[in-house]
């Protein structure tokens, strides 16, 4: 730092030496991952681990490149991300249509609030064995719990947007005479936009969660499943090629909802400094 | 005075706030009329109870005692604002308040879209009034994209926007960098001229009150009420020199030394 302050300011740029944050960040976190990957592939190789506990990098990814080539991968997948997207919506409907009333109604958010923290704090995946239960081993448990684990990020968000909108905002469509409904499409709704979107954020990851715990615990569909019976016959190799995969998808989900925003809320700082 | 002469009457107003400390009063019974087509400038300093004079004015707060009358109908009715009464007042506050969500054409036009008028007369509208406040070719930027002062700009055209004979200004330029203040007085005034209409505006700038007014008047603090009422002869257009007159620094100094006492 004190060596800049020393330099004459009129330096051309093009002068000065190379720095590592002359790298753009997308390639420094593609070598990131790379460099991850050789210390993973050198520690196994050279400490000779058995492929039993921790398969080399190699070795994972042929096994993930040659299960792409069977139906059977595909139609976990399937089943995986139609329970993920059912649960999410659902929760995203409940989420938001909830979570706009009680931001409107605050008596009856003071009311409820015990209950939402209390239900909040039971960690949910505990009450997978039940929902099996309940609803036996197809795919409605693990829709089920996709859609509560997806509900709590999504309502909190919501009550959150619609409470925080501006008060200056309010005044002036008091000002030129807005009616109620009026204030909540022109003003309320919007606003609250980029909390909702943030909160759907959280509730797509937590509902691949949720799919796949569920499809652990019952039923024989799904990623999660092929995750148990590859553990089952020890094949850890293959199973570290489902977790992959699955980190995949999860990935795509979140990306395709960040992606949303530079279209949904377009005027918003976070996509304003992603632009940069 | 006729009635037909005032653009705003407030008549035994007093205003009292609820808070958690007791009662607060904001204003003690006052009477005032703003005349059509005057300027005039509520100055005072801050905790006078001038904002809350306006925002009595604007019908944002229900009076404690008294009643408000807008072109000589009442603005309240069985402690209900009257719409009607209210569409004659554009209201700027002090922060630019735009939609980040809206271009700054849109938020120009947002009072004409909740009247139901259609896009092509709100473009046209947006357009003229971006000409009138000086920021055109900005129309389709979002508001984050202007300074403070083009902001605050795009808010007096929103106000314009639906030609309300009354326009209310809530230190509108109390954010700016006194430069900018400078040039914005100017403007103000050239649209004061090119529309006629009545602004009342609030300020603590004694200079920038003397120099938009024709009639300053000063508050005094707790409970807030009007202290004195001062006329301003100085011919329009007014340029920034006239600060230098010497009647002018006089008024000056006289609104100062009250302020003081």
């Amino acid at each position: 730092m004190s060596n800049e302050v020393a330099q004459p300011r009129d330096k051309p740029h093009t002068r000065r030496g190379f720095r590592p944050s002359d790298v753009p960040t997308s390639i420094a976190s593609l070598l990131l991952l790379f460099a991850f990957m050789a210390v993973w592939e050198g520690y196994v190789r050279f400490f000779d681990v058995s492929t039993f506990l921790l398969p080399p990098p190699s070795l994972v990814i042929v096994e993930w490149i040659r299960s792409l080539g069977t139906a059977s991968l595909w139609f976990h997948t399937w089943i995986t991300t139609y329970e993920t997207i059912l649960g999410f919506v659902i929760a995203a409907v409940i989420g938001v249509g909830l979570g706009a009333v009680l931001g409107k109604l605050p008596k009856l958010e003071q009311t409820l609030n015990p209950f939402i923290i209390a239900t909040q704090v039971v960690p949910k995946v505990a009450l997978v064995p039940l929902f099996v239960v309940w609803f036996g081993f197809g795919l409605a448990p693990k829709v089920i719990i996709a859609a509560v684990l997806a509900f709590f990020p999504i309502l909190l968000n919501t009550i959150l947007g619609v409470k925080s909108v501006d008060r200056g905002h309010r005044e002036v469509l008091i000002s030129i005479n807005a009616s109620r409904w009026q204030s909540i499409t022109q003003l309320e709704f919007p606003s609250s936009l980029p909390y909702i979107l943030t909160g759907m954020e959280i509730g797509i990851v937590l509902a691949i969660i949720g799919a796949v715990v569920g499809e652990y615990l019952g039923g024989n569909q799904g990623l999660g499943n092929l995750a148990v019976k590859e553990m089952n016959s020890y094949n850890t190799t293959a199973l570290f090629a489902v977790i992959i995969h699955l980190s995949l998808l999860g990935f795509i989900f979140y990306a395709v909802l960040v992606g949303t925003r530079r279209f949904v809320i377009p005027w918003h700082e976070s996509v304003q400094i992603d632009r940069k | 005075m006729l009635a037909a002469d005032s653009a705003i009457r407030i008549v035994g107003v007093e205003k009292q706030f609820d808070t958690q400390q007791g009662p607060i009063r904001a204003l003690a019974r006052t009477d005032f009329t703003v005349r059509k087509d005057e300027f005039a400038v509520l100055l005072g300093p801050s905790g006078c109870g001038k904002t809350t004079m306006l925002r009595l004015m604007a019908g944002l707060e229900y009076p404690t005692s008294g009643a408000v009358e807008i072109s000589g109908r009442p603005l309240w009715r069985d402690e209900q604002r009257d719409d009607s009464a209210a569409a004659h007042m554009g209201i700027v506050f002090q922060e630019p308040n735009l939609f980040p969500w809206l271009s700054i054409e849109d938020n120009i036009a947002l009072p004409l879209k909740l009247r139901g008028i259609n896009k092509v007369a709100r473009r046209e509208r947006a357009r003229k009034l971006c000409e009138l406040v000086g920021i055109s070719g900005f129309e389709q930027r979002w508001p984050r994209e202007l300074s403070g002062g083009m902001r605050q700009r795009a808010a007096i055209a929103r106000a314009l926007s639906y030609d309300p004979e009354i326009l209310l200004m809530d230190e509108p330029f109390g954010a700016l960098d006194a430069i900018t203040r400078d040039a914005m007085n100017i403007e103000l005034q050239q649209i004061w001229l090119a529309t006629s209409k009545t602004i009342v505006l609030v300020t603590h700038s004694i200079p920038e009150a003397v120099f938009l007014a024709d009639r300053v008047v000063l508050l005094t603090v707790r409970p807030g009420r009007i202290d004195e009422v001062i006329e301003v002869p100085f011919a329009r257009p007014r340029q920034m020199d006239v600060q230098s007159d010497p009647s002018f620094q006089s008024i000056v100094a006289h609104l100062r030394h009250r302020l003081q006492h």
